[in-house]
């Protein structure tokens, strides 16, 4: 990574002011994303993987507020004005949530959908848009593109809306794309049609954040992924070295949760005992401590930093140096 | 040899749908088709398949809350049939269910307590308050839920302790089948992990049946003895576990298992990875011929005029395709 990487979080918090008092709900995250690179940025719910984005792009609830800093291609999106992060959303990042219905309007047809991305922009002539429109689809794999485009969003399956969603969100030649679980709701053989399209759409150079909490879709994706756990970063890793040896306890126990296909796992899955801590709850040292296997005294005073460490970041007091999962 | 403890033969169900014009005759969609399966006292049948594919309407009709237009349900040896309440609360003591949204299965407005103990009430008669407390604080901790809890309502639970408490709910009469309709698919990874688990110790210490109805099959093939896949209301394969991953004889269960994204990087190869499944599981089966044709690679004149019945590919593995034996390899690449 020799370039400016091109968005760029630092210390970035998101608290939430509820009527039972104030919610951390992203906690001093910092990370980068290079050009051309996927990054995954796995959690369970409530995780705070989802609000760290909406909060790059000023798209947080209105009782949402957020310290720090994150910087697309330089330029400071925190605290931006409304004119100026409208230049950079939706055109040079794009987004692609869980739900395609709720990114497609019902009553309008799909190519209409799809050309105002362009047309509202001024970004090509109607000819233009509508072949752009055209390849968009054609891109995404849906056949009869032609035909699709007349057609209205109930016309189309849970998948295929979805393709639509992510052909909207390629229109504008993005730099990024932030896909929030974009596979979540679909079956796994539609999901394969999907991240085939995300795979080829990176291939040309699309810089990507997948949010996720698949690790099987990280895997067959990713470059580096980012854990969070209770809104914090717990560690950021090239993929392969995160799976082969996790460094922090939760993602080590995380990739031990999840059962595999190829493997006949009989008996006990390794689970994480308890639960993590609720949304707002105040956690004296790390949050993770009263799960951990690992936790030593420092622990339950001292919230760990996410410290650098050769390829990768890791925010624990007693990090896995050398893991006794086989690699 | 007994009885198994639940029979299904030949079971259809089907559902009007949208009439032409007013007095037309209605149009029918087939939900399921001549479906048969048995499962055996403490066995565990997980079934298979995408949205759509039948299996929630399979529960749903074993649990006699769809009336089924042909086939039949025999429950420990006798009919099951909606027109004879007194059966099928019989039944229903011995057969729970556990849904995919806990929250939506209890009562927002009843304790955790009060919640399982109308379970005990409903199915047992039992109301005498210091038994019922006992026996309410005896499942919570069974599932692993501080008995205290049974005070707290739902919303002021986790997804996974309200899990948990539906499962206290099912379990707490002592089912000899608990039907999970993709219990563990809205939880999280690691909070799956503890369900799952906890389903497979109840099942073991009760001796306890268990169909796992799952579109998640890496979860299945940890959890279920035997595995039956629906396409389209089709049965298209079944048998015992090991032998349905490891040596897949039907391509639909063959696509399905290539579709699963494995975590792990190092399995993942780069450029190409997957074999993609054209199409989507369609609403409509075909008039004519095999179920799977028109997504099936393997398709000719023949999946396209005749459908292929139920054949005998191994110990308890049957599959319904006309090329099971022609098949290649599996696991195919490098998988």
């Amino acid at each position: 990574m020799t370039a400016a990487p091109l968005l760029s979080i630092r210390d970035l918090s998101v608290d939430f002011v509820t009527p039972r008092g104030r919610v951390q709900a992203v906690r001093e995250a910092s990370l980068d994303v290079a050009s051309g690179e996927c990054l995954a940025v796995v959690g369970e719910s409530g995780s705070g993987k989802s609000q760290l984005f909406l909060a790059c792009l000023g798209l947080l609830a209105a009782r949402g507020a957020t310290r720090g800093s994150a910087r697309f291609q330089g330029q400071e999106l925190l605290g931006a004005s409304a004119a100026a992060l409208n230049a950079v959303r939706g055109t040079r990042i794009a987004m692609v949530f869980q739900d395609p219905m709720n990114a497609l309007t019902p009553h309008l047809s799909i190519g209409r959908q799809l050309g105002e991305v362009l047309l509202d922009r001024g970004l090509a002539s109607p000819q233009e848009a509508h072949e752009r429109s055209l390849a968009a689809l054609q891109g995404v794999g849906l056949a009869d593109a032609e035909s699709r485009l007349q057609q209205y969003p109930h016309e189309l399956s849970g998948g295929q809306r979805q393709r639509v969603a992510v052909a909207m969100a390629l229109m504008t030649r993005p730099e990024l794309l932030i896909a929030d679980e974009p596979t979540t709701a679909l079956d796994v053989t539609v999901q394969a049609q999907v991240l085939q399209v995300l795979r080829r759409a990176r291939r040309d150079g699309l810089a990507m954040v997948l949010i996720t909490h698949d690790l099987g879709v990280v895997a067959g994706i990713a470059d580096r992924v980012a854990i969070m756990y209770a809104g914090r970063i717990v560690e950021i890793a090239p993929v392969r070295e995160l799976f082969a040896a996790p460094a922090h306890p939760y993602a080590a126990a995380l990739l031990e949760a999840v059962p595999r296909l190829s493997e006949a796992s009989v008996g006990r899955l390794r689970s994480i005992e308890g639960q993590p801590p609720t949304p707002g709850e105040i956690v004296q040292g790390c949050a993770f401590a009263p799960r951990c296997p690992d936790v030593a005294a420092i622990c339950r005073r001292e919230a760990p930093a996410l410290r650098p460490a050769a390829t990768r970041a890791v925010a624990c007091h007693v990090p896995r140096i050398r893991p006794d999962r086989e690699s | 040899m007994s009885d198994p403890l639940l029979q299904v033969k030949g079971l259809g169900v089907r559902f009007p749908v949208r009439r032409r014009r007013f007095g037309a005759p209605p149009q029918w969609l087939t939900a399921l088709d001549d479906v048969h399966l048995e499962i055996e006292a403490g066995r565990s049948l997980g079934v298979v398949g995408e949205s759509g594919c039948g299996k929630s309407t399979l529960a749903r009709a074993i649990l006699a809350l769809v009336e089924p237009h042909a086939g039949e349900i025999r429950w420990r040896g006798a009919a099951v049939r909606r027109s004879d309440p007194a059966g099928l609360r019989r039944m229903r003591r011995e057969l729970q269910v556990v849904f995919q949204d806990p929250f939506g299965s209890l009562d927002p407005r009843m304790s955790i307590g009060e919640s399982v103990a109308e379970a005990l009430d409903a199915l047992e008669g039992l109301t005498e308050s210091a038994a019922v407390r006992s026996r309410v604080a005896a499942v919570l901790e069974e599932v692993g839920l501080d008995p205290s809890l049974a005070r707290r309502y739902p919303h002021e639970l986790s997804g996974g302790q309200c899990q948990r408490a539906a499962i206290a709910r099912a379990t707490v009469v002592r089912p000899r089948l608990l039907i999970c309709d993709e219990a563990v698919s809205a939880l999280d990874v690691s909070v799956q992990a503890q369900i799952v688990n906890l389903l497979s110790a109840l099942s073991v210490r009760h001796g306890m049946a268990l169909m796992f109805i799952s579109h998640n099959l890496a979860v299945v093939r940890h959890l279920c003895d035997e595995v039956l896949v629906l396409y389209l209301g089709h049965v298209v394969e079944r048998g015992p576990r090991e032998s349905v991953f490891s040596a897949p004889r039907h391509p639909y269960t063959r696509a399905l298992l290539a579709a699963v994204p494995e975590p792990d990087p190092a399995s993942a190869p780069a450029a190409e990875p997957i074999v993609v499944l054209p199409g989507r599981s369609g609403a409509a089966p075909p008039a004519r011929g095999c179920v799977f044709q028109a997504r099936c690679p393997r398709v000719d004149a023949l999946c396209a005029s005749q459908s292929p019945s139920l054949a005998e590919a191994g110990p308890a593995h049957v599959t319904a395709c006309h090329h099971w034996q022609t098949l290649e390899a599996w696991p195919a690449g490098s998988r």
